[in-house]
């Protein structure tokens, strides 16, 4: 029998407030949603959350911190979702369905979570 | 985790209600400000949603999170909060910035005021049309922009001015008082019925965008039925006329868009819901003994939900036409009362006011001659036909104007 391992799932996309319209937001959080679904419904959704932009700090080495955006990176921490998966390529399969890649420059990104 | 269905447009409709509810606290010169928060509502569901589940009451959840949001602005933001209780200090409200109500009278209100400051005479009827869509209904520009075949840029200026405007002249939300309502409401009414036409009669194949306009026209109107000061004659006439129109909407366009004339269109695509609900305030508006303009024009359009022709029909629809007249002699109302007295069975009457018209230019004015002349004097009725065709400006007019030089045999 497999030993499920743990996967984080991290989106990185630009910050969208602002720039769309409240439709376009209800649609986005819809496919999310049953993206989500699809995977819980095979019992491998441990969690997950989206990670606000408004308010947002950033501190550096010198332990000063400043306001977001985040330099000049425009794709930046949106947010995540852990899964329960036999491999990372399992768990990049989950990543490929996800609605967050529809945005150009947009990437997930999958790692291992040390469960031990 | 379910993704259960959430209501379509949701977000949508609840950003017109955040919208006019922040806006009403903080004043219309925070408009932009209640903006955001609405926006940043969205986007914590979006974040939030998908994972933990759609709350019972989406609404609920939205206005709790909102009002939070609003809350944290003005803790966070000292200029903000001192500005606020300077405006809700001149308004004469309650003084206390942090009190949001978001009752569904409070919401309906803080709405229909907004739709009033938004219809304020010193802008623009297409400001006022592209500021509705975008604070009262929710749309973004680039589905304003879609809805009114207009670009983005082109949008963005014309809400930013229009906010300016609003902010320059210390516009306050409010109903206007008895002495002014009667012409501020005629504004408001003709600025619905515009948004209502932009979606009738768009050029735009999309149905489903110039179906979405013509709704949320009449959502509009509900706002103004909804309270007794601005539930009028007029109000319930207009909101017939939409009714008796939309009823039309999957009829009078084909599955490759092409417009279809009310005479050929497949009266079992009639919305019957829509006649019927037309119908009650037609009634409704009856009550007043007075026939306004919207009156008639909605008298009229319910005489069109009856396909079958009849002398009753037509005789009722001049005799209507004539009222009608006495308003306003517009080129279109003029036409449609000879179109009206030739299906009445005077045709060489009606050919005989038609050429007294000259409204030459007008292809409209040619296909009536058209049809006119067509039986009566052949090389004409082809000329005219011809010069409807040279006079029109879109693909969609052409194809019409040359289906009826089908059916008239020219």
């Amino acid at each position: 029998m497999y030993i499920m391992k743990e996967f984080i799932l991290i989106f990185r996309h630009e910050n969208a407030n602002g720039k769309v319209s409240p439709e376009q937001m209800q649609h986005w959080m819809k496919q999310q949603a049953e993206w989500v679904a699809g995977i819980a419904a095979q019992n491998k959704f441990i969690g997950g959350t989206g990670l606000l932009f408004d308010d947002a700090r950033v501190v550096d080495h010198n332990k000063l911190v400043t306001n977001g955006p985040f330099g000049g990176i425009k794709e930046t921490l949106g947010g995540y979702i852990t899964v329960r998966a036999e491999s990372s390529d399992e768990a990049a399969e989950f990543a490929k369905g996800s609605p967050v890649l529809q945005g150009e420059g947009n990437t997930v990104e999958v790692r291992q979570i040390i469960s031990h | 985790m379910a993704s259960q269905d959430i209501i379509p447009n949701l977000f949508r409709t609840e950003y017109g209600k955040i919208v006019a509810v922040l806006t009403k606290s903080f004043g219309l010169e925070h408009m932009e400000q209640a903006e955001d928060i609405a926006s940043e509502t969205f986007l914590q569901a979006m974040d939030t949603w998908p994972y933990k589940g759609i709350p019972k009451n989406p609404a609920a959840w939205l206005y709790t999170v909102a009002k939070n949001k609003a809350i944290n602005q003005l803790k966070r933001d000292a200029v903000f909060r001192n500005k606020i209780t300077e405006a809700l200090r001149v308004q004469g409200g309650p003084g206390d910035a942090m009190e949001l109500v978001l009752t569904e009278e409070h919401i309906a209100d803080s709405q229909l005021q907004m739709l009033f400051a938004i219809c304020h005479p010193s802008l623009r009827p297409e400001a006022q049309i592209s500021l509705a869509l975008r604070v009262l209904c929710g749309f973004g520009i680039d589905e304003i922009a879609t809805a009114l075949l207009c670009r983005k840029e082109t949008i963005n200026k014309r809400l930013q001015r229009a906010r300016a405007k609003l902010k320059a002249g210390h516009i306050q939300l409010n109903v206007p008082s008895i002495r002014e309502l009667k012409v501020r409401l005629d504004i408001v009414l003709r600025t619905i019925y515009l948004l209502f036409s932009e979606g009738y009669y768009s050029e735009s194949r999309d149905t489903v965008v110039r179906k979405e306009l013509c709704l949320e026209a009449m959502n509009l109107i509900y706002l103004l039925l909804q309270n007794a000061q601005t539930a009028t004659h007029d109000t319930c006439s207009l909101m017939a006329l939409m009714c008796f129109h939309s009823s039309r909407l999957d009829a009078r366009q084909s599955e490759e868009g092409d417009m279809i004339l009310y005479r050929d269109q497949d009266e079992s695509l009639w919305d019957t819901s829509l006649v019927e609900k037309g119908f009650l305030y037609l009634q409704q508006a009856s009550k007043w003994e007075i026939a306004s303009k919207y009156y008639l024009e909605a008298s009229i359009a319910y005489w069109h939900t009856i396909k079958e022709d009849s002398l009753e029909k037509w005789e009722s629809i001049l005799k209507l036409y004539d009222l009608l007249l006495t308003f306003e002699k517009t080129p279109a109302a003029l036409m449609n009362r000879i179109f009206a007295l030739y299906k009445t069975g005077q045709k060489e009457t009606a050919l005989r006011e038609a050429q007294k018209l000259n409204l030459e230019g007008n292809q409209y004015y040619y296909l009536l001659l058209g049809e006119l002349y067509a039986g009566l004097n052949t090389e004409k009725a082809r000329k005219s036909l011809a010069l409807a065709l040279e006079n029109c400006c879109s693909e969609t007019e052409r194809k019409v104007i040359r289906k009826q030089m089908q059916v008239l045999g020219l």
